[in-house]
């Protein structure tokens, strides 16, 4: 083959990932550049990603309109609780379904993989009347319990299952010559080790909650309760239109923080996503 | 209790010094066996808890029915299941729903496959272009929805593209065939990504030695991908594809922002439908019917996932 054709075939390869790639990028680049546009020029005919008049109006307006600043921290908190909460639970009940043997384990881990056949969208019906007995809606409780310890910690579990049986014994000999319990090995030996299946399992966890949307519609009503997908979709005026600067400033704000650190930690983030199409 | 501190082999400590723990009913095997037990508690509470008895729960409420008014609930059996029969707006949910998660699967493979096949050597900007197609996955679906409802509107950004090349494009929300591609393409290229990154890992795992081997006997690069590359990768394509149908049966968030399952019901999928009766028109007892169809639905198919996955790794080693 001679270089020409090669190179011709390089080009030909960018220009149709480049054609691809389009419905993928311009809609995070038309969300940024509508944002700081005038209301005016949003739909102005024809389209353009350039504004002569570029203004921050509608980022203030996101945060007088509704408690957007408050809706934020919102769902980072419940996001890091969700996530710290994950870790524990999933890394011990990983780690003794991996290492330890006890009657009965085979069995309860199968009742545990259960929760990957079952969806969110299935028990929701039924749990929502779990929680109003319980006087829990219109808190933030359900949104935690429910993926902290339901299905996206089941399929945590399991991550770090397959993680810590591929962990060879002696290291778990050596730490009991020193003296260690099981904890004691799990603790000090296991989880430093398992960093990378821990990372996987945080970006998951993490970006599950902050992406929750029908379980806090279903049980949030105050709007100073409300998590950012919720509020996002609630930027309507008195006549129930959009508007669309104010939701897009929203978006921005809560797209960017995530897109940037996917940057900078993306290999740790498409490992910890593949493993959300590999149960 | 007696007889157990009498059994022979017994290293049991009497009940009375259950609070000071003999050293030597404590033998490593049982502190093994208890930690097992208390470590594994919280996420078998959870599941319980949170997945198993809502499960029960949603047998037990589609067999009764609630009065709204008086919150009182009669048993009628199964009046539920005879209704999903005569209910008028079922079959066109069911057709949605099959055309949505069709249209999904086999959007997603393809662009799926297409764009791992073209990453799938070295050259220049591979890792950009791998990140840029991956970056969707990451954006928040109510978000990625918003803009692409912003994009879709009769005067927005996609119509303003299409007329600037002649086009004069549909008012692509309000009508329902256009409105059930906007979902499928939005939620594609939202989540295509994933299947994109486990392609690539497959097309990795193909030996190199095949290809010289076909090479050497002449054989031209789409006969290579046709009777090599594809029948080496086809255990993952397919259950990649079942994944995806599992996650397009989920797909709430999508329809809910981009259509609300309109125009009238063109883009009401069961995942949605269920949403509807069960908690706006609050009927508890069909919505959980319909709650458990689709909870059939999602379990047959990851059972079958699990079970050819289970066969091929077991070929594989």
């Amino acid at each position: 083959m001679s270089s020409r054709s090669a190179l011709i075939r390089r080009v030909l390869l960018v220009a149709a990932l480049a054609v691809l790639a389009v419905p993928f990028a311009v809609p995070t680049i038309w969300m940024v550049a509508a944002s700081i546009k005038p209301l005016p020029e949003i739909f102005k005919a024809p389209p353009s990603l350039w504004t002569e008049h570029p203004t921050l109006a509608a980022y203030g307006e996101a945060f007088t309109f509704q408690p957007f600043a408050r809706q934020y921290v919102n769902s980072v908190y419940i996001a890091v609780l969700v996530t710290l909460i994950t870790l524990l639970v999933s890394s011990m009940a990983g780690y003794a379904f991996a290492r330890i043997r006890f009657p009965g384990a085979n069995a309860l881990f199968l009742v545990v993989l259960t929760g990957l056949l079952v969806p969110s969208e299935v028990t929701i019906v039924p749990l929502f009347q779990v929680f109003k007995r319980a006087g829990l809606i219109n808190t933030h409780w359900p949104l935690i319990l429910v993926t902290a310890f339901g299905a996206p910690c089941v399929l945590a579990s399991f991550i770090m299952r397959q993680f810590f049986i591929a962990l060879p014994a002696e290291l778990e000999e050596a730490g009991r010559l020193d003296g260690l319990g099981r904890p004691g090995i799990w603790w000090r030996i296991c989880l430093p080790l398992a960093r990378p299946a821990l990372s996987a399992v945080a970006i998951l966890t993490f970006l599950a909650s902050w992406n929750l949307y029908l379980e806090p519609t279903v049980y949030l009503t105050s709007p100073e309760l409300f998590t950012l997908p919720q509020a996002l979709t609630r930027f309507t005026d008195a006549y129930g239109a959009d508007m669309w600067n104010t939701q897009l400033a929203a978006a921005t704000m809560t797209v960017l923080p995530v897109l940037i650190v996917f940057v900078i930690a993306q290999r740790q983030f498409v490992e910890g996503l593949a493993h959300s199409g590999l149960k | 209790m007696a007889t157990l501190t009498t059994t022979p082999d017994s290293d049991r400590a009497p009940v009375e010094a259950r609070s000071v723990p003999d050293p030597s009913f404590w033998t490593t095997r049982r502190r093994d066996v208890l930690t097992g037990y208390l470590f594994v508690a919280p996420q078998l509470a959870g599941v319980l808890v949170f997945v198993l008895i809502p499960v029960g729960l949603a047998i037990w409420y589609s067999l009764n029915k609630w009065n709204v008014f008086t919150g009182k609930q009669v048993f009628v059996g199964a009046d539920h299941y005879a209704a999903l029969a005569s209910d008028p707006q079922l079959p066109s949910v069911l057709l949605a729903t099959v055309v949505f998660s069709g249209g999904v699967v086999v959007l997603n493979i393809t662009l799926g496959l297409l764009i791992a096949v073209l990453l799938n050597r070295q050259f220049r900007g591979a890792t950009f272009f791998r990140t840029l197609f991956f970056s969707p996955v990451v954006v928040s679906v109510v978000a990625w929805t918003l803009v692409w409802g912003f994009l879709l509107q009769d005067n927005g950004g996609i119509n303003g593209l299409l007329h600037a090349i002649g086009v004069d494009g549909p008012n692509w929300l309000q009508h329902g065939d256009t409105a059930m591609l906007s979902v499928i393409v939005s939620q594609v290229v939202r989540s295509v990504g994933v299947n994109m990154v486990l392609f690539l890992a497959a097309l990795q795992g193909v030996p190199s030695e095949l290809y010289e081997a076909a090479r050497i006997d002449g054989a031209g690069s789409r006969s290579i991908f046709a009777r090599i590359t594809l029948p080496l990768i086809s255990p993952t394509v397919l259950l990649t594809a079942i994944i995806t149908v599992v996650g397009a049966l989920q797909s709430f968030a999508q329809i809910a922002v981009l259509t609300g399952g309109g125009p009238e019901l063109s883009t009401t999928v069961l995942v949605y439908y269920v949403f509807q009766q069960a908690f706006e028109f609050n009927d508890i007892g069909y919505g959980s019917t319909l709650a458990l169809m689709l909870l059939s639905f999602v379990m047959v198919l990851t059972l079958l996932q699990w079970q050819l996955r289970r066969k091929w790794v077991f070929h594989e080693q």
